[in-house]
């Protein structure tokens, strides 16, 4: 029985290490950290290799010994125990190796930290603030800001029982609405902070990852040596879609990337013409979330001696709702009461319409509502409010228009 | 019977603990019913405390019972020694946790705020104009404006009134020994009162600061590290004040020999504490 | 070493109570270590089919059968049952049950308070349960609690802080009574050098307790007040900052983590020499090597926030004060080796356990190291390398150690042998299925999967699907563990006094099972 035990034993362990050895020559199947396309990456992995060799030839040292006593001293062939009990060399030395090993491996990694932690003298600064559970963009030297979050295919995939196979979705909770820009070659400065809850914003093959913190504003640095579409994902828990907000870099070339920002500027990229993209898709009916039956319904029940644009107004409700509101409120108008209250016979939504507005221009200081008057149009809060009365389970009949919440916006 | 070969006394069953339990239990249930607004929630805290109280009151009543009957050796006075102790430190670190919020706020997000080290970003982006100061409510002005409680006021005196409360016991502890009890019972008794003058001005001073100071727990970081530490401090010396007159009670029967009172010396520890603690208070809250 | 307490029946012997009081008015240390013990099997059990739902729902790509905030919910409850429910109770009742016959007492030095330690228990967990059924659910934070996230939380919020507290009052208790029992118990001639090591981990585990888990009190009153009395400790715009609770919590957490292991490494120093026939080498150097690993412990918790934009020096001070734990762990890890080299050793099931878990433990500690360097901790934080390194030092490492633990003593307590060929299966089904878990946890972290996320992207559904297989297994597994123990209480061949051959301390001097009173009066140690 012990023989056998023994010899499984070592087959195991033989598998265990030989795993381990194996790990760098696998890398084509993603098994180990990607080496990445800036010298930080690189560096980092260096580092990351170098520590990984250390321990496993420390382990395989520790775990040889062992594993050559198991076999040679057990009482079967080693019946009678040696008694000695301390040796002060085998003490000494086996506390003085461990600690010269540390040293050698303390110093590359001091002198590379000391490179990430400077962000100064670069070139381009962007700010990043997370969100729940969205990032948004800020070049405030090219006067460029935009949303950005999970592609609208993922998203319908990623819905519990969605029935879509997501292999066949193209970048799986990888890939985003509107990616983040930079030009290759260039010293690119995050400044990183956070509207509701912590964040962090991570891919992996441009650098590691750093917070986004409610109230603070860390700072992280990138230079990509060569071009490319990168990926990564929110890497702290921010609630319930944490999984769900992949970022996406696309480094371009310099010219390329001078493009882009003219582009940008013609169209005046900021937070209104996000919604000019939706604005687009609702009105050829591709308002692509839940069927949109309820607001049909909705619409027509209380169309008749409504303003005759109300069903356009709700329907481009309907997209601003799914890209901004639903996570917390959820499609059908229920929230995740407490934290969450339903917006359904809720007495906001069916009260006054003008705290109606209000609460959406402002929030609710203190918790998850943030002011949405910063990222929404006129144009967008009037469909969303109209939406919500008269959807969701809500027939109030009446309906916001931009001048309205133009003019709560000037209190 | 030897001391060495003495039997330790192990007790036999005992319902106190299990009562604690459910009461302790219905306590923190009830709580968090409340905090919710719940219905039941005050009246299971109310039956929580009432039971703690019983179990409290019934348990050392038995110890007592065991004390005075002399079942206790040397080494069951010493395991309680030890334990108060090592109970005494656990408070000692639950303090140290308020104390390291106050010291990390003033040392380092404050600064922060106002644009320290690496963090002029935070301080242009998100809270331009901020200038770092103690005391603060922050870069929000939470609360809105408010005064800083002075240190030489109210303060001060229950400084003195704890330092003093501090000799108090001590020279009852010499008497207990010496077997003076009449200054025994002058020295507790000072002791206890001076611990309720405290509460009595602590009282006036929360008054004080809500109604005139403008100074609330929602008071930024200042009001919520004073209130926390200085509250907490308070409930402390509650606790203590209660011990004390309990302990004085006891004296009054007869209860404490000049070596055989670890009653006394328990009671007399945690009072040092609750001294020791409002002294660092006294420094890092209200003078510096 | 000679034992007269057994024998000695006097006028005051009398056995335990009848029916529900003998629990519930327990004073007996075997009693309420049996409780400890039965408690954190269950609460292993909960634990782990959290673990389950976790598991399946990462099985493949997409979500298939719970919404992401459950998912959430069921990461946060499962590490908070298997930390505070499971490992920590578990190891209480170990102390109770050991310490004692190891220090040669006649039970532990506060009975009545030592029922209240575990009877709050049951109740606290009863309460962190039943915010599963609460509006807005269980906390979905995280087990760290991180603000303003947790602030999030429905109505679940202040019961899941006053459980919290609830469990820091027991633990506070329960370790104020193991250093008064070890300070003060002890039998003439103990002296503190020669106490077993797993005496001697226990206490200083309880010197770690007293000092951190009032901080963690500490930290979750604030969040409380944040909450509901709007102070603003972890608000940035009153002045205060969401990291303090960090800083705040981990001063709490990182002590707790060898919390968790330093006894296991007390069982594990007992098990070693029994089964080599030789006494562990480096007594006095593995007592040492604890007290620093405890030193250490409280001067490293920032390692745990390398990614929160901390000053440079701040970060060089952690990564130089967490790789120098290395060191003493180190001095264990060849004191076990050197205990093992030229013994004479067998491999019953407590020793295949302990082998294992210095072989995967091991592995675990690299992980840590590797994790200490802060700038590849950049890439590694949150991610599943963080989650395969802490499954290695605490499933091979705390729970084996807890496995072997039971293995080891559970003829002294029960008077029968277990199983030894079922043991060895389970041994081996448990070995080879939590590797087959945790390991392709490590490649899944350094592929970027971050943690805590209910659906990941295609490129990590193989490692995943084969993490979930080898959950399945193991946790499968751990219901032979309940068989073997059942069956061998119920009955079995009879254990001898000494139990195993190189069996070496008092606790092997008493009569198996050891009688309900033991060491009523001290034994004399020589
Ligand atoms: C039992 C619990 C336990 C133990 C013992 C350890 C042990 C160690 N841990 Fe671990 N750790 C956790 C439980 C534990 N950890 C948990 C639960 C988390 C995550 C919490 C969360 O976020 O939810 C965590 C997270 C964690 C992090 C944060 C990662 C991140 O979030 O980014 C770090 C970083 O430094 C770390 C480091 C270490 C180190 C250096 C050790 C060392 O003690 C290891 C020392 C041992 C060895 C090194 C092996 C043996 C030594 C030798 C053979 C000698 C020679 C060796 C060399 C010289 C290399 N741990
Ligand atoms: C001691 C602690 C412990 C233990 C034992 C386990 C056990 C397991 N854990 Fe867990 N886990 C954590 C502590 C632990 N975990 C922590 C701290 C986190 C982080 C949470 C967070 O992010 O906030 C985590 C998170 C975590 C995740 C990541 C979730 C996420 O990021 O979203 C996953 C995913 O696979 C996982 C899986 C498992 C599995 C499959 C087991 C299996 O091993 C479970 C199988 C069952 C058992 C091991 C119990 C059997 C034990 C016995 C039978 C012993 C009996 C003893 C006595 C007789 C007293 N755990
Ligand atoms: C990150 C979560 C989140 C998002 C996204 C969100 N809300 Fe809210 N919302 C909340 C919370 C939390 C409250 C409750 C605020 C309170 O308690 O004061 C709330 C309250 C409301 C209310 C008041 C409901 C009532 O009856 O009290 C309305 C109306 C509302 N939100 C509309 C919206 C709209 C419109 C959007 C999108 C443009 C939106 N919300 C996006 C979290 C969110
Ligand atoms: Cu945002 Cu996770
Ligand atoms: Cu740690």
């Amino acid at each position: 029985m012990y023989e056998n035990t023994t010899r499984q034993m070592m087959k195991w362990v033989a598998g265990l290490v030989a795993t381990i050895a194996m790990l760098p020559t696998l890398a084509a199947w993603e098994l180990n950290m990607p080496k990445g396309i800036t010298d930080s990456s690189q560096e980092i992995y260096g580092l990351h290799m170098l520590i990984f060799y250390v321990c496993v030839w420390i382990g395989v040292v520790v775990f040889s010994v062992m594993i050559y006593s198991i076999i040679k001293h057990r009482k079967s062939v080693h019946p009678e125990p040696a008694t000695f009990t301390h040796s002060n060399v085998a003490e000494v030395t086996w506390t003085a190796v461990p600690v010269i090993i540390l040293i050698v491996m303390a110093y590359p990694a001091a002198k590379t930290l000391v490179k990430l932690e400077d962000s100064s003298a670069s070139d381009l600064t962007i700010q990043v603030t997370g969100y729940q559970w969205n990032w948004h963009y800020e070049y405030p030297e090219e006067g460029i800001s935009f949303y950005s979050r999970l592609s609208q295919e993922a998203n319908i995939a990623r819905q519990v029982n969605s029935g879509i196979d997501p292999t066949s979705v193209p970048n799986y909770l990888r890939d985003v609405d509107n990616p983040m820009v930079v030009p290759v070659g260039k010293k690119i400065r995050l400044l990183l902070t956070a509207a509701d809850v912590i964040h962090a914003w991570w891919v992996p093959e441009l650098t590691g990852k750093r917070d986004a913190i409610p109230g603070f504003v860390n700072s992280l640095w990138f230079k990509a040596n060569r071009t490319g579409t990168f990926r990564g994902q929110c890497a702290e828990l921010c609630g319930r879609d944490h999984g769900f907000m992949p970022i996406v870099v696309k480094v371009l070339s310099e010219a390329d990337y001078a493009a882009w920002v003219r582009d940008r500027a013609d169209t005046g990229m900021t937070a209104a013409v996000t919604t000019a993209a939706t604005d687009s898709a609702a009105d050829a009916g591709a308002a692509a979330l839940d069927p949109p039956v309820a607001v049909a319904a909705a619409a027509s029940t209380s169309g008749g001696d409504a303003a005759p644009d109300m069903t356009a107004l709700i329907l481009k409700g309907e997209s601003v709702y799914a890209q901004h509101c639903v996570a917390c409120h959820q499609a059908n108008g229920q929230g995740l009461p407490p934290a969450f209250p339903a917006l359904t016979a809720g007495a906001i939504t069916t009260g006054p319409i003008d705290g109606h507005i209000n609460i959406i221009l402002n929030g609710s200081p203190g918790t998850a509502m943030i002011a949405f008057g910063a990222l929404l149009s006129d144009a967008d809060i009037a469909a969303v409010v109209t939406y919500e009365r008269n959807a969701l389970g809500n027939s109030v009949g009446d309906m916001a228009a931009p001048a309205d919440v133009a003019a709560l916006r000037g209190e | 019977m030897s001391e060495a070969i003495r039997k330790y006394y192990v007790p036999h069953g005992s319902a106190w603990p299990i009562i604690g339990s459910v009461s302790l239990f219905l306590l923190a249930f009830g709580a968090g019913n409340w905090l919710n607004d719940g219905a039941i929630g005050r009246y299971m805290v109310y039956a929580g405390t009432a039971g703690l109280l019983y179990m409290v009151f019934g348990w050392f009543g038995e110890v007592i019972r065991e004390s005075v009957s002399g079942i206790f050796g040397r080494r069951e006075d010493s395991s309680f020694r030890q334990g108060m102790i090592w109970f005494i430190m656990s408070e000692v670190m639950f303090f140290a946790g308020f104390f390291g919020a106050l010291f990390y706020a003033r040392q380092l997000a404050i600064p922060w705020l106002g644009g320290e080290g690496a963090n002029i970003f935070t301080n242009l982006l998100l809270w331009s104009g901020f200038e770092p100061a103690w005391p603060t409510n922050g870069p929000g002005g939470l609360g809105g404006t408010f005064e800083p409680m002075p240190w030489k006021g109210l303060p001060l005196i229950n400084t003195a009134l704890l330092l003093t409360s501090s000799v108090t016991i001590t020279i009852a502890h010499h008497a207990l020994i010496d077997g003076n009890r009449k200054l025994l019972k002058w020295g507790l008794a000072a002791t206890f009162v001076l611990g309720f003058l405290f509460l009595g001005l602590q009282v006036e001073e929360y008054y004080e600061a809500y109604v005139h100071l403008n100074l609330k727990l929602s008071t930024g970081i200042y009001g919520s590290t004073f209130f926390m530490l200085t509250g907490f401090h308070g409930a402390h010396v509650t606790l203590g004040s209660i011990m004390l007159v309990v302990i004085w009670l006891r004296v009054l029967r007869g209860h404490f020999t000049p070596t055989h009172h670890f009653g006394f010396e328990a009671v007399a520890w945690y009072w040092h504490f609750v001294d020791v603690v409002w002294l660092g208070l006294f420094i890092f809250v209200y003078i510096l | 070493m000679t034992s007269h307490a057994a024998e000695h029946h006097d006028e005051h012997h009398h056995g335990p109570e009848k029916g529900l009081k003998r629990w519930l008015f327990a004073t007996n240390h075997k009693d309420i270590g049996t409780m400890y013990l039965v408690f954190a099997l269950a609460m292993f059990f909960v634990g782990g089919a959290m673990a389950f739902v976790i598991r399946a729902e990462l099985f493949q790509p997409g979500l298939q059968f719970v919404d992401p905030g459950f998912f959430n919910q069921m990461t946060t409850m499962h590490a908070l049952f298997m930390i505070f429910g499971g490992v920590m109770p578990a190891f209480v009742g170990l102390a109770n049950w050991m310490i004692p016959l190891q220090v040669g007492a006649p039970d532990m030095a506060l009975p009545r308070m030592n029922n209240w330690s575990f009877w709050i228990l049951p109740f606290a967990f009863t309460m962190l349960f039943s915010t599963l059924f609460m509006d807005g659910g269980a906390p979905a934070g995280g087990w760290t609690l991180y603000p303003p996230l947790v602030l999030q939380t429905g109505n679940a919020f202040p019961f899941v802080i006053l459980s919290v507290h609830m469990m820091g009052i027991s633990s506070i208790m329960g370790s104020i009574n193991v250093i008064v029992t070890i300070m003060n118990m002890r039998a003439p001639g103990m002296t503190m050098l020669k106490m077993p090591l797993f005496t001697w981990t226990w206490l200083i585990t309880a010197y770690l307790l007293i000092l951190a888990m009032p901080v963690l009190a500490a930290a979750v009153t604030m969040l409380l007040t944040d909450h509901y009395a709007a102070t603003s400790f972890f608000n940035a715009a009153g002045g205060g900052d969401p990291v303090m609770f960090q800083h705040i919590f981990w001063f709490f957490g990182h002590p707790e983590v060898y919390i968790m292991i330093l006894p296991a490494f007390g069982v594990i120093s007992e098990i070693i020499p029994t089964f080599a026939r030789k006494k562990l080498f480096g007594y006095s150097a593995m007592v040492y090597a604890t007290a620093s690993i405890a030193f250490l412990s409280f001067i490293v918790w920032a390692h745990h926030m390398f990614t929160v934009g901390m000053p440079l020096s701040g970060e060089l001070f952690f990564m130089f004060a967490t790789m120098l734990i290395a060191v003493p762990t180190g001095v264990k890890v060849f004191n076990w080796v050197s205990t093992m080299w030229r013994g004479s050793m067998t491999f019953e099931t407590p020793m295949l356990f302990a082998v294992a878990f210095v072989f995967l433990f091991t592995i675990g500690g690299f992980s840590g190291l590797m994790l200490a360097i802060v700038p590849a901790d950049f890439q590694y934080h949150d991610t599943y390398f963080v989650v395969a390194h802490f499954h290695y030092v605490l499933v091979p490492g705390a729970v084996f150690g807890i496995m072997a633990g039971v293995y080891y003593w559970l003829p002294k307590w029960s008077g029968n042998m277990y199983n030894e060929k079922l043991g060895k299966l389970h041994f081996w089904l448990s070995t080879i299925f939590v590797n087959v878990t945790f390991f392709p946890q490590h490649f899944l972290g350094l592929a970027g999967m971050p943690r805590r996320i209910p659906d990941y992207a295609t490129q990590f559904a193989d490692f995943n699907l084969i993490s979930s297989i080898g959950a399945f297994v193991f946790g499968l597994s751990q219901l032979l563990f309940v068989y073997i123990i059942w069956q061998c209480v119920r009955g079995g061949t009879k254990a001898t006094d000494e139990v195993w051959e190189g069996s070496h301390g008092l606790e092997w001097t008493l009569p198996s099972p050891a009688p309900y009173h033991s060491f009523e009066l001290p034994p004399t140690v020589r």
